[in-house]
């Protein structure tokens, strides 16, 4: 056993010293290697952290959203539909939640309102992310104005402004009383944007928002679980997408190792006819030429992984932001956590290290092959 | 079908696998037909110098099979939020017809690429290579099978269709099914406990008696085979509901989340390695009296028999750990 350890240390040391020889030729090739890794696993880390970021943000989200659908458009949705939902059995609580959009024309940006679940907001009052205020050069106290449904101009004052930290979720949000907002929209009394619906057992949603839609026929059901879902497809989708276009690079890198394995010079076929004449079996060229690979991979494959690690924590992965996370389609902002598991770097081991040995073991099972008295004379 | 980066990431493996096998394909056709040891041709030249190709080619090709059967469950683990009625890989893989015959597939592979391996070692230590003709022939009847579980896998992914958000409706219509495999309750609690620690104690026994005495290895292969088999029925019956402290969870796939403390990757490993070079002590056997082979094979089999004891106590320990340190009380 110390022998054959004895013996690949050996052979491990020939390879880096005749790696190092030709330090410019293999350079170039862990640079483009590392290159490679460094796209596909910036992609991959960033849509995982995407996925992780939505997962995070939608726990706190109703269970189930009851809309009300016509003509195959969300419409405001009758309060009476409650009563129906709260006779269903395991519908522990519904209530209707308002809320909208609302274009500030002064700053060029769209406001989420929301109106609280707990009336802690007093009619005539708001609470303003941090962004607003910031945009809106404004502190507690002020009043802002904002042009109702009918034109007219309504002051409401700012009673409290969230803190930088929840900046990214929160910072384009707008809570008021129920007042003010079904006054700023004109929108009756008795209708509500949507539903929330909570239910007992977590089990019986798919069930129950059966129920629901058979009993209210114009509502569609969406739960928590199928937003999450749709999410994760999504991000997952934009990812796969992002690698598919990738792989041409990939391709190209593959013919690069091809070539350079395969295109010997003549300084390093002789070099191999030497170590033959010398007792090397083809095997321990293999086995030479098998370390080269390996280390040449994980040279290549290491500070890849790392620089784009660096890249999604430090940059939120700035090259591919805009295409992964999309525009308007996500309303809240991410702040991007990397996150790393295994199955990523597996994942990432089979789209760069996997083709690249394929494509160097056989230029080097050619060049073990060489005939010693062949190159030498 | 599903655009995931590690999905993509199995196409990868999958193809440089079958690559790797389809280009050892002519050359092993050549070696089997051509083969002759006492010809000095230049075409028997060329034949042996591919030998070494041969080899190479699937010495990376096993590597890469044990990799991504462990990246397939992974991965099989991460879809199941996209399918309604999926709770964990159990689930995701049921969803159509290719999941599971893919995955056994894959362990059969696993295993058969495994057993070629340790073969090829034994004959290349011999000058004259003398089971040459008979492991090209193993690898010829091999190399369909690696080309149909990519075709499966492929099958398996192309199908999948995740269950989002559709602008008309919510996804809810598609709750008709249920994605829970029917629990391979294959025996009833305690007879299996019974079944699983006598079988493991018959091979382990039979095992050091054939490591001191030298012989028995067919048997403790055999027995090695059953013991794969009944170990894995026993992670359906009850190794897993004593991890997971619960009677109704009877998952093999959950093991392997970090909840479980990656406990999985233990038993798989030592499980399959066991039953790897445990089955491969015996396939040698028949083997032993060829001249070249008869110094070689008996310790090669003695080591084969010595890891073989190891992982399967190994494993049995584990096992046997996890069942006392557990909260639940089976009876």
């Amino acid at each position: 056993m110390g022998a054959r350890i004895e013996r690949q240390k050996n052979i491990l040391d020939y390879t880096l010293a005749a790696l190092l020889r030709r330090k410019r030729k293999n350079a170039v090739l862990v640079l483009v290697y590392t290159l490679i890794v460094f796209l596909l696993a910036s992609v991959v880390f960033f849509s995982r952290s995407l996925q992780r970021e939505a997962a995070d943000l939608l726990q706190g989200a109703p269970e189930m959203i009851v809309q009300r659908q016509v003509a195959g458009r969300h419409e405001l949705i009758p309060l009476a539909y409650l009563e129906k939902i709260k006779k269903i059995r395991g519908v522990q609580a519904a209530r209707g939640r308002l809320w909208g959009y609302y274009y500030d024309p002064v700053v060029g940006a769209n406001y989420t309102l929301l109106v609280p679940e707990s009336r802690e907001v007093a009619p005539g009052t708001m609470a303003v992310g941090e962004g607003l205020a910031r945009l809106r050069l404004s502190a507690v106290g002020d009043d802002i104005e904002f042009r109702t449904h009918d034109g007219s101009l309504k002051e409401l004052k700012i009673a409290r402004i969230f803190p930088a930290e929840l900046g990214l979720v929160s910072s384009d949000l707008v809570l008021v009383a129920e007042e003010d907002f079904r006054g700023l929209f004109g929108m009756p009394r008795e209708l509500v944007t949507d539903l929330a619906v909570q239910v007992r057992n977590p089990k019986e949603l798919p069930t129950i928002a059966y129920k629901i839609a058979e009993a209210l026929p114009d509502t569609r059901q969406i739960l928590r679980e199928e937003i999450l879902r749709t999410y994760d497809a999504v991000f997952n989708w934009r990812g796969g997408i992002l690698i598919a276009i990738l792989s041409g690079s990939v391709l190209a890198f593959i013919l690069l190792a091809w070539d350079k394995a395969s295109g010997m010079s003549m300084e390093e076929r002789r070099e191999i006819g030497v170590l033959k004449a010398i007792g090397w079996e083809t095997a321990d060229v293999i086995q030479m030429k098998c370390w080269e690979g390996l280390a040449i991979s994980l040279t290549a494959f290491l500070p890849g992984v790392l620089l784009a690690y660096a890249h999604v924590a430090l940059t939120s992965a700035g090259l591919f932001e805009p295409v992964l996370k999309g525009w308007a389609v996500l309303y809240p902002h991410f702040s991007i956590k990397p996150y790393l598991d295994v199955s990523q770097v597996a994942a990432l081991f089979f789209l760069a290290v996997v083709p690249y040995t394929v494509a160097t073991i056989i230029p080097s099972w050619r060049a073990a092959i060489v005939d010693p008295d062949a190159v030498m004379r | 079908m599903l655009f995931h980066p590690t999905i993509l990431a199995l196409y990868a493996g999958s193809l440089m696998v079958s690559f790797l096998v389809l280009y050892a394909l002519p050359p092993t056709w050549q070696v089997w037909r051509r083969w002759d040891l006492n010809s000095g041709s230049e075409e028997q030249l060329t034949i042996e110098r591919k030998t070494y190709l041969i080899s190479t080619l699937l010495a990376y090709a096993f590597a890469f099979e044990l990799l991504s059967l462990f990246l397939y469950i992974f991965t099989a683990e991460q879809l199941h939020t996209y399918f309604v009625g999926a709770m964990c890989a159990a689930g995701s893989l049921y969803v159509n017809a290719y999941g599971y015959p893919t995955l056994i597939l894959r362990l059969i592979n696993f295993l058969l690429v495994g057993l070629w391996l340790i073969v090829n070692y034994v004959d290349n230590r011999a000058p004259d290579y003398p089971l040459i003709r008979k492991k090209y022939l193993f690898f010829l009847l091999l190399a369909p099978l690696i080309l149909l579980e990519t075709a499966l896998q492929a099958g398996y992914f192309l199908q999948l269709k995740a269950d989002v958000i559709t602008s008309c409706c919510g996804s809810l219509f598609s709750t008709d099914r249920t994605l829970i495999p029917d629990t391979p309750n294959f025996l009833p609690q305690f007879p299996a406990r019974v079944i699983f620690y006598t079988v493991m104690g018959v091979t382990i026994g039979w095992g050091s008696y054939a490591y001191r005495q030298g012989r028995g290895a067919v048997l403790f292969s055999g027995l090695s085979a059953l013991a794969l088999l009944v170990s894995v029925m026993s992670i359906f019956s009850f190794i897993s509901l004593y991890i997971y402290e619960l009677p109704s969870h009877a998952c093999p796939f959950c093991l392997l989340k970090p909840e479980y403390h990656y406990v999985g990757y233990v038993l798989y490993l030592s499980l399959l390695g066991g039953g790897l070079t445990g089955i491969g002590a015996g396939i040698l056997s028949p083997f032993r009296n060829i001249t070249g082979l008869a110094v070689i094979i008996p310790a090669l089999q003695k080591k084969l028999i010595l890891t073989a004891l190891i992982l399967f106590v190994m494993f049995a320990a584990v096992v046997t750990f996890q069942i006392v340190r557990s909260n639940l009380v089976l009876s």
